[in-house]
């Protein structure tokens, strides 16, 4: 019972990381219908750039930044990584909006290999570890060990995810979005600012993603410049699980995989849980491609 | 012009025929390379750039044929001729099993489906032990011809050499035949095709299994070149590699991607020292390609004579082409 | 003696109603149209004859067989061929080989044939090349064959699907609004195009038509549908003069 309460825990810290980095998938298929293969390195890109920060912070491998610095370090990381995914959208995919799927498809693998290998020349390429080691207090519940860390985390991204709820629902933007999303052409027509509003989702969408890097480079302790290409897959998956184009879906679907791995983990062993998860992907690509939550999509002849 | 073109090719197949007396051993090697990659990129071609479906996982069927030769050259002894027939067969089988249940995805899901198949294989390779686990399989034998042995370079180079030509021919014919008119229509249009009588769901498959097959042979002779093979030589970098090979020469055009595994092959070797830098440089040109020349740096002209036609394949701006029913 | 039967046929998308209980039937040899309204379920009609949609009920007969559960290739097969209310054609690809297309269902070479080029491959090409020449000839844009579909003028692309659809040797032509986007000696070739298709190869055509001058002239039977019902059916004659079917676009107009 305790060790499976264990798995929960660990289950949902790993999916909070998933869920963030599968909301920029899900909000930018949603709005423009394009897979961002590279989304998951600007999650690299978020735990690399939040690494140097911290490290000028702390001084030569300091461990007492304050959790005030750390704050610092977060928004900043978060908002230089959006500027970066909006850097992407305007270089990268505006000037394809019009042209084949497949043309785009490739163009975000450039773009990923592009930001990957940028990072092994700029940090190298081997393993960094992150200058922040998390306290090991914690709360005993249910006989289970939980540390601070961990409630710190699924905290932090629920008010993420929160904030990004209340953003899209609440604010002229967040309804211009989902304008843009149903039909860009009227939105144009309406006098929207269709260019504005889709850069805008991908610094939403990338910043969410740098959050998640930083957060993992302290949860997991080391990081590297492929760590994103796995996450991306995973979040991707998540996305899917939770029917791609659907922000709650996502924040669902990550979780749900994120304590599915966990499990698989434990009772499979670490080496299979990568085919648990894309065996989840292909089958609800397969079988369900609208996910737990999408809706049915219709296309016309 | 059409002449010209026949004795163009024809000296340069002798050329390449006699190249390996004039190359030194490491250029030689470089060359061997280039021809694995002008199998690869060809079967490639078959997939993405005549019937227009991505496919991010082609490794796994390079690693089908070489994993397929080096299991039954050493764990059962035989011979390396005979393996080919076997790996033939599970390259199909593989196709079919990845192409089935995805080919009614349209092609975005298909890009990342076929991108988690490739890794499936590659943790498969890395965590069986029949595939040697993650150190691979070693002490692969050289293949025989007779009772000549197969073991030096310009052995293995005339092997790849001939194998990269048959598939030329391959690859070009089939092009020009009714099965790849129909990939191709797919490809511009998988509903017209549809219309026009065309079973896509089966021509998909049969494409998929072409270009399976086809990597499938390159992995079988790269396993006993190398005599050693481990699954990073499967990995979604060098399926990203061949793909790159693809579009930089040109989708569906024989010569582009020709020129493509030339590119993606040579100049990394002439850029030595800036090692770190070449798959930064090679993500930059995939998106500049995309941007400025979809259509690649040889594209196919699909047989049209237009006075004006400039923007080929890449840009049709047809925003039909992508859907489905 | 009927060629194409319509029973009952249902279609819905989510809670719309697109087609409701539509039943009517094609006679061979005749030059039928559908009409309606914009958003009336016509081309919805063409998509569930041609298997892209599947009805929610009732049932399609072509010749006595039935097409329900078909895939749009398999029905090609039996001998139906349709265009595109919005152009479909393959637009990188010379017109030569956008007709070829269509010999893809009456043709049978494989793989094998193509690799060694085999003596039934090569005669099966030429009859391909051919047969695409002839349609490319019928409709008369001979002198554009080699160019790109996509850079050829918009009435050329109009012929170019329906010389695709000959190509598939259909005993069944569906033609969705074929006259639209023409201009008027445009549409006078394509009055007689239609009549020859008819009179020449014995090829049934039902088309989807707004232009009630051009139905008049060559269209023999005539359905009307609004809203995804059947308001009237009959020649043209009885068709114009009938009140719900003035309503029905006399009923749109003012909503203009
Ligand atoms: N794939 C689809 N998904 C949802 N609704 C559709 C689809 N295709 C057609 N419709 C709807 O069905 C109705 C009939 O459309 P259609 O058959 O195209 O009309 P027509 O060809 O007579 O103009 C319209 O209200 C249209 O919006
Ligand atoms: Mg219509």
């Amino acid at each position: 019972m305790e060790i499976i309460f264990q798995i929960l825990i660990d289950g949902l810290v790993i999916g909070a990381f998933y869920s963030l980095v599968a909301l920029g998938y899900t909000m930018v298929y949603g709005i423009i219908k394009l897979l961002n293969f590279a989304h998951g390195d600007l999650y690299m890109m978020g735990a690399f750039i939040g690494f140097t920060f911290l490290s000028i912070f702390t001084g030569d491998g300091g461990v007492n930044t304050g959790l005030l610095g750390v704050g610092i370090v977060f928004i900043g990381t978060m908002v230089i990584v959006g500027l970066l995914g909006m850097g992407v959208e305007r270089i990268a995919y505006r000037p394809l909006l019009l042209a084949p799927r497949l043309s785009i498809l490739i163009t975000a693998i450039g773009v990923s290999l592009s930001l990957e290998y940028t990072s092994m020349i700029g940090w190298g390429a081997s393993y960094k570890v992150y200058p922040i080691i998390l306290p090991n207090d914690g709360l005993q519940i249910l006989g289970t060990q939980i540390t601070f860390a961990q409630i710190g985390m699924i905290l932090l991204s629920a008010l993420l995810m929160l904030g990004l709820r209340l953003f899209i629902d609440k604010t002229i933007y967040g309804k211009a979005m989902r304008a843009i999303a149903l039909d860009q052409t009227a939105c144009s027509l309406m006098g929207v600012n269709v260019h504005q509003i889709i850069a805008l989702t991908f610094f939403i969408g990338a910043s969410l993603a740098a959050g998640a890097g930083i957060m993992s480079g302290i949860y997991y302790g080391t990081i590297n410049f492929m760590m994103g290409f796995i996450i991306g897959l995973k979040a991707f998956t998540a996305a899917v699980l939770g029917g791609i184009g659907n922000i709650t879906g996502a924040m669902l679907g990550g979780l749900v995989l994120g304590v599915i791995e966990a499990f698989g983990t434990f009772y499979f062993g670490g080496s299979w849980k990568d085919v648990l998860a894309f065996g989840i992907l292909i089958l609800f690509l397969v079988f369900k491609p609208t996910g737990i939550l999408g809706a049915k999509e219709m296309e016309r002849m | 012009m059409k002449k010209y073109k026949n004795q163009t090719l024809l000296l340069l197949i002798i050329a390449l025929f006699i190249l390996p007396f004039f190359l030194n051993s490491y250029w030689l090697d470089v060359l061997t390379l280039v021809l694995f990659y002008v199998v690869l990129t060809q079967g490639l071609n078959i997939v993405v750039g005549y019937t227009g479906l991505l496919d991010l996982g082609y490794a796994a069927f390079f690693a089908v044929g070489a994993y397929t030769t080096a299991i039954l050259m050493t764990t059962f002894h035989w011979s390396f001729w005979l393996t080919l027939p076997v790996a033939f067969l599970f390259a199909v089988i593989a196709g079919v099993i990845i192409g089935t249940p995805t080919l009614r995805l349209r092609s975005d899901y298909l890009a990342i489906v076929t991108l988690g198949f490739g890794e499936i294989v590659k943790i498969l390779a890395t965590n069986l032990e029949i595939t040697g686990s993650a150190s691979g399989i070693y002490g692969i034998p050289r293949p025989a011809i007779g009772s000549y042995i197969m073991s030096t370079q310009k052995d293995f180079y005339y092997l790849i050499l001939i194998v990269a030509i048959l598939s030329i021919i391959a690859v070009y014919r089939l092009g020009r035949s009714r099965i790849g008119r129909a990939w191709i229509y797919i490809r511009e249009d998988e509903d017209a095709a549809e219309a026009m009588g065309i079973n896509r769901i089966r021509l998909k498959l049969l494409s998929y299994a072409s270009g399976a097959v086809i990597g499938s042979i390159a992995g079988s002779i790269f396993a006993v070149k190398m005599s050693a093979i481990a699954p990073l030589s499967f990995s979604f970098l060098q399926s990203v590699m061949i793909l790159l090979a693809v579009v930089l020469g040109g989708l569906g055009s024989i010569p582009g991607v020709v020129i493509g595994a030339v590119l993606v092959i040579v100049l990394p070797e002439l850029l030595r020292g800036a090692d770190d830098w070449r798959h930064l440089i090679f993500g930059v040109s995939l998106v500049a390609m995309m941007i400025f020349r979809p259509q690649g740096i040889w594209p196919s002209k699909n047989g049209t004579e237009d006075a004006t036609d400039m923007d080929e394949n890449g840009k049709s701006n047809d925003p039909n082409q992508s859907m489905s029913v | 003696m009927s060629l194409l039967t319509v029973k009952d046929l249902k279609l819905q998308f989510g809670g719309l109603l697109a087609v409701n209980d539509l039943s009517f039937t094609v006679e061979k040899n005749s030059i039928s149209s559908i009409i309606g309204p914009n958003g009336a379920g016509k081309t919805s009609v063409f998509n569930m004859i041609t298997g892209f949609y599947r009805p929610t009920g009732g049932e399609i007969e072509l010749d006595g067989i039935s097409l329900i559960n078909k895939k749009p290739s398999q029905i090609t097969k039996l001998g139906m061929a349709r265009t595109f209310q919005n152009l479909r054609l393959f637009p990188n690809l010379s017109v030569l080989d956008n007709v070829k297309s269509g010999m893809h269902c009456r043709t049978k070479q494989a793989v094998w044939g193509a690799l060694f080029q085999t003596k039934s491959q090569q005669e099966e090409e030429r009859l391909i090349e051919k047969v695409a020449l002839d349609c490319i000839e019928f409709v008369g844009i001979t002198k554009n064959m080699k160019r790109s579909a996509k850079n050829l003028p918009y009435g050329a692309q109009r012929y170019l699907e329906i010389a695709r659809a000959l190509a598939t040797k259909p005993k069944l032509l569906l033609l969705d609004e074929p006259a639209a986007g023409l201009n008027f000696e445009e549409k006078q070739y394509l009055i007689q195009l239609i009549r020859r298709i008819r009179d020449e190869f014995s090829i049934t055509v039902l088309m989807i038509e707004h232009d009630m001058a051009l139905i008049k002239e060559i269209s023999e039977h005539i359905t009307v549908i609004d809203y995804g019902w059947k308001i009237a059916e009959g020649t043209p004659e009885e068709v114009l003069k009938n009140e719900k079917v003035i309503e029905a676009y006399l009923g749109k107009e003012e909503v203009v």
